[in-house]
Order: structure tokens, then sequence, then C-alpha cells
């Protein structure tokens, strides 16, 4: 199976090549492979341990693989020193699981943090109040902008540390687990502001997932990780009327 | 009945043999998990001296610790600090009357309040209260995934929280020391006071004849080495938490025994090395 012919024709911004990463006798990933295009909504589904959290921490150099190439716009992340990997680190937003956002600071604060590094990437007179505003304006949370994360619902603290990875102006956002622990409404708003930054931004986008109506709506793309490999690639109209039975069991929910 | 005995002594033996193959194991894997331990804590501290020199300095950030942990502990360090002068001038007094020897009351308070009571009470206190804190602090933080998300940001989270933090109770633990030990001794002096109609000025001028410079800058040192202690352990622990909420309460348990012991073995080591000094 094939990804969208029109979209496997335009510049590859992210590429895997053979994964294998272990912890002792636990073999995780045994020879991941992806790639994801310029604009592109790629998702991966898997069981839960089935690695992809830990491929996605491979990525952004969180974690180091065993073997294999990482390749972000055309870099070599494996091979990278640290100041290269932050500076690289600046163009890859990665919204986590469970928001992530820094207890003991404000909305403000969170949101100002990344830019203290990257100063390089917007000159030295940046105007970090515009950005902060302008960020959180594309979440719809500019109201929130004095508040603690302990005073944010759970859907509030997702759109904001979305925010955090916008200030950044990030070319490929990563996403992991983006609609759990939320009830179906709250991730019905986070799929649509995904697909909006997306179209606002024209980002490429890397969704790791359970839920299949998620995929359904946002997927360009899928790949399902299945025993630490890429089972099978498609679209998600190709993957959900597959035969195979490893490949049925994802959309049987 | 030969057999039965037979039986019952090879069975004691099997029992006996068993029982002390697995107090063995047990104490063989516990020493190997401490002795892990204590060679990744000390790789964490060559970590922390080469990335203290290294920039960006962290400013704001260890300002903003130092208060946190320096303002936040005067309380809890005057309060005890007070309690221990009162009590060791209640229960010395009368064995020093006993043997007409109150007068010395204020140089034995002093010394040993100076030298030894004062630095070690006051560390204890803040490896309860800052050590437990930084551990917990820094292990929900792993746990949450807002280290990560720091690193991600291009922040290096070591410099940032670690770093910050180890200076930060290095930095005010002898501050504190300083303030509990004068509290201490306004503590003592009361008691003198009340007791003994002691004037404050008398009170003091003892203090402060009896104590010299071997007495104050070994505890001062010593004092230092305890701040160390309580940053390093209680970033160690909360730094490499394990996962869950679980973790985090482990973390700043451990960080809170782990230090306490350290500094006993410390404050021996700094004994024993003023000792030579004063041999010397």
């Amino acid at each position: 199976m094939m990804p969208n012919a029109n979209i496997s024709n335009r510049e590859i911004v992210l590429e895997i090549k053979n994964l294998y990463k272990s912890f002792g006798d636990n073999n995780v990933l045994n020879g991941f492979n992806m790639k994801l295009h310029q604009g592109e909504n790629l998702v991966i589904m898997g069981k839960s341990g089935s690695g992809k959290s830990v491929m996605i921490k491979c990525l952004v150099g969180l974690m180091e693989a065993d073997s294999g190439s990482i390749s972000v716009m055309h870099q070599d992340i494996t091979k990278l020193d640290q100041k290269a990997l932050d500076i690289l680190r600046a163009d890859i937003g990665f919204l986590f699981q469970g928001s992530a956002l820094y207890d003991s600071m404000t909305v403000r604060e969170n949101l100002e943090f990344p830019l203290r590094r990257h100063t390089k990437k917007f000159g030295e007179h940046i105007d970090t109040e515009k950005m902060v505003i302008e960020a959180l304006s594309s979440v719809g949370l500019v109201s929130a902008i004095d508040l603690m994360p302990s005073e944010l619902s759970g859907g509030m603290k997702r759109r904001v540390a979305l925010s955090r990875t916008l200030i950044l102006q990030p070319k490929i956002i990563l996403y992991d687990e983006p609609t759990s622990g939320l009830d179906p409404i709250t991730a019905k708003e986070i799929i649509i502001l995904m697909q909006d930054i997306q179209k606002k931004y024209g980002t490429s986008s890397l969704i790791i997932t359970h839920d299949v109506d998620c995929a359904r709506v946002i997927s360009d793309s899928m790949i399902l990780l299945i025993d630490g490999t890429d089972y099978a690639v498609g679209t998600f109209k190709e993957l959900s009327a597959s035969e195979d039975p490893k490949i049925k069991a994802f959309f049987k929910q | 009945m030969i057999i039965i005995l037979n039986s019952s002594v090879i069975l004691y033996i099997w029992i006996s043999i068993s029982l002390r193959m697995l107090v063995y194991t047990n104490i063989g894997a516990q020493l190997k998990s401490f002795f892990i331990e204590i060679g990744e804590l000390s790789y964490f501290t060559i970590r922390f001296f080469k990335e203290v020199l290294k920039r960006p300095f962290e400013f704001k950030e260890l300002i903003r610790q130092c208060y946190n942990m320096g303002n936040r502990s005067l309380l809890l360090v005057g309060i005890t600090g007070f309690i221990i002068g009162l009590v060791l001038t209640l229960q010395t007094r009368p064995t020093l009357m006993e043997f007409g020897a109150v007068s010395w009351m204020p140089s034995m308070v002093g010394i040993s309040i100076v030298r030894e009571i004062g630095p070690i009470i006051t560390a204890l206190v803040c490896a309860g209260r800052i050590g437990s804190g930084i551990g917990a602090e820094l292990g929900s933080m792993r746990v949450t995934e807002q280290i990560d998300a720091m690193e991600v940001s291009g922040t290096n989270p070591f410099k940032y929280l670690v770093v910050t933090r180890v200076l930060a109770v290095t930095l005010m633990l002898p501050l504190l020391v300083i303030v509990g030990d004068a509290i201490a001794l306004f503590g003592s002096y009361l008691v003198e006071n009340i007791k003994g109609n002691v004037s404050f000025m008398l009170y003091f001028n003892q203090v402060f004849d009896s104590l010299e410079f071997g007495d104050i800058i070994p505890a001062t040192v010593k004092s230092f080495f305890f701040g160390l202690a309580i940053g390093l352990v209680g970033c160690f622990k909360g730094y490499y938490c394990e996962k869950g909420t679980a973790g985090v309460g482990k973390a700043a348990n451990s960080a809170v025994v782990f230090t306490s012991l350290l500094l006993f073995i410390i404050d021996f080591i700094a004994v024993f090395v003023t000792d030579i000094f004063y041999d010397l």
C-alpha cells in the first residue's frame, strides 16, 4: 500500500531508516522505517507499549537509538553535537501526551521559556509579548495568559501546550497522543485546532494516537507500528479496508 | 526412628542453608544496588562540576532558588535553633551547678553550638525541608515530562534545574547556620538570664571570648559541604526519578534518608580533618 501519490512527490522533511531500540531483552523497535513529507499529516498507530513514544523520543534526541538513521530536514540527528541539535530543535515542535506545562510558571512564562534559547532564529530584539499573544490567540486562549497551569482544565492545558509548541514557528510538529485523556468534544476541538494550524502555518505533522476518529479526520497517510516495525503503510481508507487480522484489530473499536 | 532422626537433620540443614543463601543473596543484591547508586551519584557530581562553569549562567533562576531555599527555611531553622539553645542550657545547668561551674555555661554552649550542634541540626532540618522538596519537585517534573519539554525547547535542564538548585543550597546553608547559631545562643542567654540573672553583655562576651577562628572556619566550611550534599542528593533522586507518583514519593523520601546519612559521614570526616589540623 502506498501513501497519497500527491504528497509522496513532495520534499521529505523527516526520514527514519532501520531504527532499532531495545531495553535489556525487550526489543521495542525492530528496524522501523518512515518518511514524512512537507505539509503531510502522518499518523502512527500502535498498541500500548509498541514503541510509539520511544520512536518519537528518538526523533528529537531525547533517547538514543541502538542503530539506524534519523534524518530531520536532511540532517542526521544521531550524528549532531548538542549545540547543533538544539538549533535543529527550534524547527521541531513537540506536543507531549500530558501537555508538560511547567507547573511553577504562568502561561505567559511557559510560552516565553522556549524563546530564551532561540534568539538566533528570531534576532536579539524579539517582541516576546507580541509573539506570546499571537501564539495564544491561535489557540483562542489569550485570556488565560496570567493563569497558572493548575488553574487550567485538561483541554486548556493541551491548547496552551500547543501554543507553546507554535511559538518557535516550527516546520515539523510531533504530537504524542494529542487527544488522550480528553472528553470527545474537547478531543474534537483539539483535532480541529491541529487542522487549522496545519493550514495556517503549512507545518508537517507526525501524530501518534490510539484514537481512530482522530486518525480518520486528520491523516493524509498512516503507519501501523506492530512488533517494532512499520507493519502497514497507507491511507486510512486503504488500511481500514484491509483483511489482515492484525490491521483489522485497530479499526474494530 | 533413625530414619526420622536423619531426615529431620537433613531437613534442618536444608532449611538453614536455604535461609542463609536467601539472606546472603538479599544483602548481596542490596549492597550491589547501593554501590551502583554511589557510582551514579559520583558521575552526577562530576557532571555538576563540569556544567557549573559552562555558559550560559542561569543567574535569575539561581537568585529565585536562593530566595526560595534561604528565606523560606529561615523560620524553621530559627525555631529549631531557639529550642536547641533553650534545651541545651536547661539540661546542662543542673550538672554544671553541682560542680560549681555554672559560669562556664556561655563558653560551653557557645563552643558546642558553633562547632557542632548548629551546623548539623540546621543541615538535618534543611535536608528535610529543602532536600525532600527538591526531590519531589524534580521527580514530578520528570514524571510529567516537563524535563523532556525543557530539553526539546533547547534549554539544558541539568544546568537550569540541577546546577541552580545545588548552588543555591550550597550558598544558603552556611548563612542559615549562622542565623541558627545566633538564635540558639539567644535562646541559651534567655535561660541564663531568667535562671542566673546573667546580663546580655556578660553572656555574649563570655561566648565570644571562648570562640576562636579555629571554631568558626571549620564549621563554615563544613556547612558548605553539607549544602552541597543536600542539593546533589535531592537533585539526583528527583532527576532520575522512576515513573509514576510512587516514584515521586520514593524520590523525596530517599533524598532525606540518603542525605541524613551522608551528613553524618561528612561531619565525621570534617571533625577528623579538623582534629589533625589542631594537632599540627
